[in-house]
């Protein structure tokens, strides 16, 4: 995209900052292009997650040993912080077990796809596209709302949007409130607050990786070619505040996935 | 003239809330992809690895402590058998001495009787040697007055019967005289 910027840049002879478009590369393969897309770097990157989890931790865990080597000790961590910090103190002793397996997968797909953010020549993080934070918010919903319809019926719907111990006669501002704020809010604020974060990180990065190369080559100002040089050390600060960010935003998500899922188990329990 | 730029650049190009469907459908099929392999392959692993690890450690412990415990157990043990020797050596130190003190007592009379018994026997071997010596002294004083008297005399006087009368008549004298001079004098005292 880089490159594409500065192309612009020197046309015009101003500078043209990169646009949310610069995050969405040409298509690697124009395959069904007439239908508005192919197939482009994004798609590439959430696959080989897939694979770079799967193969670590099959690697990891082909011959465990009770003594664990470095890689071991490196998945069984990453899996009992999932599985403690988040099934078990989220959704409870009795029911967290069959939901560690979706909860763990979440929490690292999401987490690799950030950090593919921060690693150079990747530097896309895969959620900045919002159909990505779309599949998975969508699945996560899926989800909760069929455990709520397993754990009561459809009567689920009703403990979910009714709350208990309200005077009747604020129920119908109450309950409207409810359907908007489970059923169609938190579905969009899940998947969009991941997207943005990461889309922001990355439109952050390529700004600062813009304008700094912008101000050193362009402007043949001393002063400004400095300030270029400040800009490249304040994306390394941000660089680091994305890395938080990164995993913070994975931690995020499945955590509100297990607090959903909760949720629908106990939704009598309100 | 950057900066109206930038507000003019925000405007511009994809809306990032409008997903690639494509994008959509890869990033599902890629998740449940993923969660086969994890539910299928990781999770099992991982699960057991975990359970093993809790299992080994909380057993390492019960196995400590039962080791401790034992320990424990076997150190009162020795404690006690250290005890009860202890008590055992005292006992049969006090049974030494006091039999060594009975052995002592025991010898001690022995040798006292034995050296009775020697006094006792030299005494009466004594007593012998005197009643023999007298007895010897006095056939002696005998013989030896009767050739004296008989030199004497002049005349033999080795006529068995009547020196012996004469013998045993001096003797009773002087026996008599003796026993005469004791009273007299135990009664001059």
């Amino acid at each position: 995209m880089l490159p594409i910027v500065l192309a612009s840049t020197t046309d015009q002879g101003g500078f043209t900052p990169p646009t949310i478009s610069d995050a969405h590369l040409p298509d690697i393969l124009p395959w069904a292009a007439e239908y508005g897309t192919g197939f482009g770097k994004q798609m590439l990157m959430v696959i080989l997650s897939v694979i770079l989890i799967s193969a670590f931790f099959m690697i990891a865990m082909r011959r465990p040993k009770l003594v664990p080597t470095k890689m071991q000790w490196l998945a069984e961590s990453g899996y009992s912080f999932v599985r403690n910090g988040m099934g078990r103190d989220i959704i409870g002793e009795k029911d967290f077990r069959p939901w560690v397996p979706l909860l763990f997968g979440l929490f690292f797909f999401v987490l690799l796809n950030n950090i593919f953010g921060a690693i150079p020549f990747l530097q896309l993080p895969s959620f900045s596209h919002a159909g990505s934070a779309y599949a998975l918010a969508l699945i996560v919903y899926i989800i909760w709302i069929g455990v709520g319809i397993r754990h009561h019926g459809l009567k689920y719907f009703k403990l979910a949007v009714v709350p208990s111990g309200v005077p009747g006669w604020i129920l119908p501002l109450l309950v409207p409130l409810e359907i908007i704020s489970t059923f169609i809010v938190r579905p969009l604020t899940h998947s969009l607050r991941l997207m943005a974060t990461m889309l922001s990180g990355h439109m952050i990065v390529m700004l600062a990786g813009a304008g700094a190369a912008y101000l050193i080559t362009e402007t043949g100002n001393l002063a400004l070619q400095g300030t270029g040089i400040l800009v490249i050390l304040g994306s390394v600060a941000m660089y680091f505040l994305e890395l938080l960010i990164m995993y913070l935003q994975a931690f995020v998500f499945t955590l509100l996935t297990a607090i959903y899922i909760q949720g629908a188990i106990s939704a009598n329990d309100h | 003239m950057i900066g109206t730029d930038v507000i003019l650049a925000a405007g511009e190009g994809a809306n990032p809330l409008v997903p690639n469907w494509w994008e959509v459908l890869v990033t599902a099929v890629g998740f449940a992809v993923l969660m086969f392999i994890v539910v299928k392959f990781i999770a099992p692993a991982l699960e057991k690895s975990y359970q093993d690890r809790v299992d080994a450690i909380e057993g390492g412990l019960e196995k400590a402590e039962k080791a401790q415990a034992e320990a424990n157990a076997m150190m009162a043990d020795y404690q006690q058998q250290l005890q009860d020797a202890r008590v055992e050596a005292n006992r049969i130190r006090e049974e030494a001495r006091t039999e060594g003190a009975q052995i002592l007592a025991e010898f001690k009379e022995k040798a006292a009787a034995e050296s009775a018994r020697m006094t006792e026997q030299a005494q009466a071997q004594i007593a012998a040697e005197r009643q023999q010596a007298v007895s010897s002294l006095r056939s002696e004083v005998g013989t030896l007055a009767t050739s004296l008297a008989g030199k004497i005399v002049g005349e033999s006087l080795d006529d068995d019967a009547r020196s012996q009368r004469v013998v045993d008549r001096f003797l009773a004298d002087l026996e008599r005289s003796e026993s005469a001079r004791t009273t007299s004098a135990g009664a001059a005292e």
